[in-house]
């Protein structure tokens, strides 16, 4: 994909974000920031605190210090109330997928809009809405099945379903092609592509993917020991001279 | 030395674990108020609960009901005083081994399997995505769990009296040619509100320490898929700890209120 103009309102700016576990330093002062309609790609080792920052982001974790402004709001500042608000923007992708396995397929889509009747108002017949998002990752065969009938990529696919069903305008993707074979991983970048032409998002994408990365960037920061060491289209990363840089290419 | 600070370290921990459970209790009382209520996944909790315990429940009191009987029915022939097992044996279950065997049963049963479901649900990062999506999980998850084990364990222990009762019955029926009615209008005779009361008001709160144990342990299990059976494994020993603790506290307060 190409560069992508910075000159689009800025919708996250995280600023000097730091965050340890005891002796374990994780993030030492990183600093990002998405515009709208960006897809920024954050590609670091295991364990260099990717997850770690996207869940900050999202207020799943707490920071030690540090600033994360979402859509104009400080997270740190939000009430329970506020954030559960905000979250309805910003869709998050599990590695995992993190499906509800006691709930039917129906059943995990209808989930997150039983809370949002400031969005979407009080919804009587859900079908609809559940209908869209899982024919948007062509599965809606799948809607009375239960996770564990479903392969890996499919429930990759339902859990993005998931995420889009609350019409977000960011799209937080952690590691969305791990643990798939490259003929899945190709679907599901296609699919992430396709949905941010459909619904103009905004995305923060974690992976080590770089075929992912080459697909879908606009922009990329690659994270080693906790800092944005290096910042730049996939094209001038890629030709980067720096051993650091070039290891994550090779 | 190294014993004496191993000992003091695992000290610390269980206090630090003690001031955690507390807090979670805290939170339970902060969030069981507050709207939305969840009212249908509550009556679900309930009904897996209860409905899925009654079988194993029926079955151990009416086995305690029947072997009790058959173990006190020599010593009481030898006082000449089988005339009266209905009483012993109904003050025996009602006070003391009805609430205590169910709720033990309960928190093998249920403690154990709350602690495994909210444990894996965490791993897989289930809860993460509750939250993420704008939804309490602590009010969906535990207030709701909590909640149907504070209601359905009294309900449960009442069940469970009842079938070993009647198992107590088909002893000295068997042995003793004693009539149903007879043998329940002993029962009945022997049995006083002061009885009842204390036995119902310590299943509830072994019913909240079943729950509370099994979601605070499953809702903060770590490392992992290991770390699963672990919160399920220590759901059951700390509940069953506490059970006795509570059992103990409540008979105390009860001896009180007799004394007075």
């Amino acid at each position: 994909m190409e560069a992508f103009s910075q000159n689009n309102k800025t919708i996250i700016e995280i600023k000097d974000l730091k965050k340890s576990y005891g002796d374990n330093h994780v993030l030492n002062g990183f600093n990002m920031r998405l515009v709208e309609g960006e897809n920024l790609v954050i590609m670091g080792k295991s364990g260099s605190g990717k997850s770690v920052m996207i869940k900050c982001l999202i207020g799943l974790e707490e920071p030690d210090s540090g600033s994360i402004i979402v859509m104009g709001k400080d997270i740190s500042t939000l009430e329970r109330d506020e954030l559960d608000e905000l979250r309805t923007e910003v869709g998050f992708l599990f590695q995992g997928s993190a499906l509800y396995d006691s709930m039917t397929v129906r059943e995990n889509l209808e989930f997150p809009l039983r809370r949002h009747t400031k969005k979407f108002g009080v919804i009587k017949d859900t079908t609809p809405l559940v209908m869209e998002a899982l024919e948007n990752v062509g599965l809606a065969k799948t809607i009375d099945l239960m996770p564990e009938e479903l392969s890996g990529g499919m429930k990759r696919r339902i859990a993005l379903a998931r995420t889009l069903i609350l019409q977000p305008k960011i799209i937080l993707y952690d590691e969305p092609t791990t643990g798939l074979d490259p003929i899945t991983a190709k679907e599901i970048i296609l699919l992430m592509q396709s949905i941010q032409k459909k619904y103009n998002t905004s995305a923060i994408i974690i992976t080590h993917d770089v075929d992912c990365a080459r697909a879908i960037s606009n922009r990329m920061i690659l994270l080693i020991d906790g800092i944005n060491y290096a910042e730049g289209t996939f094209n001038e990363l890629h030709a980067s001279k720096d051993p650091k840089i070039q290891a994550f290419f090779k | 030395m190294k014993a004496i600070s191993k000992i003091i370290a695992s000290f610390k921990a269980f206090l630090l674990e003690i001031g955690e459970l507390s807090s979670f209790a805290g939170r339970f009382f902060q969030e069981v108020f507050k709207r939305p209520f969840e009212f249908k996944e509550f009556i679900r909790q309930c009904y897996n609960m209860g409905n899925r315990s009654l079988l194993l429940v029926a079955v151990t009191g009416f086995i305690i009901g029947l072997v009790f009987t058959l173990q006190s029915r020599p010593t009481l022939q030898e006082f000449g005083a089988v005339s009266w097992m209905p009483s012993m044996v109904s003050i025996s279950i009602i006070r003391e081994i009805g609430p205590i065997i169910t709720a033990l049963i309960c928190a093998g049963r249920i403690g154990s399997g709350i602690g495994a479901e909210l444990g894996s649900m965490r791993v897989t990062e289930q809860i993460d995505a509750m939250e993420v999506s704008g939804t309490n999980p602590f009010k969906y998850l535990v207030v709701t769990r909590i909640l149907a084990t504070t209601l359905m364990l009294p309900i449960l222990v009442f069940f469970g009296d009842i079938i070993a009762l009647y198992g107590s019955y088909l002893v000295e029926n068997t042995k003793g040619n004693v009539s149903f009615l007879l043998y329940f209008n002993k029962v009945a005779e022997a049995l006083e509100f002061g009885d009842l009361i204390p036995a119902t008001i310590k299943s509830f709160f072994f019913g909240f320490a079943i729950g509370l144990v099994g979601c605070f342990k499953g809702y903060n299990c770590k490392k992992g898929t290991a770390g699963v059976g672990l919160a399920a494994n220590s759901a059951v020993v700390f509940t069953s700890m506490l059970l006795f603790i509570i059992d103990f506290i409540a008979v105390f307060i009860t001896n009180i209120f007799y004394d007075l």
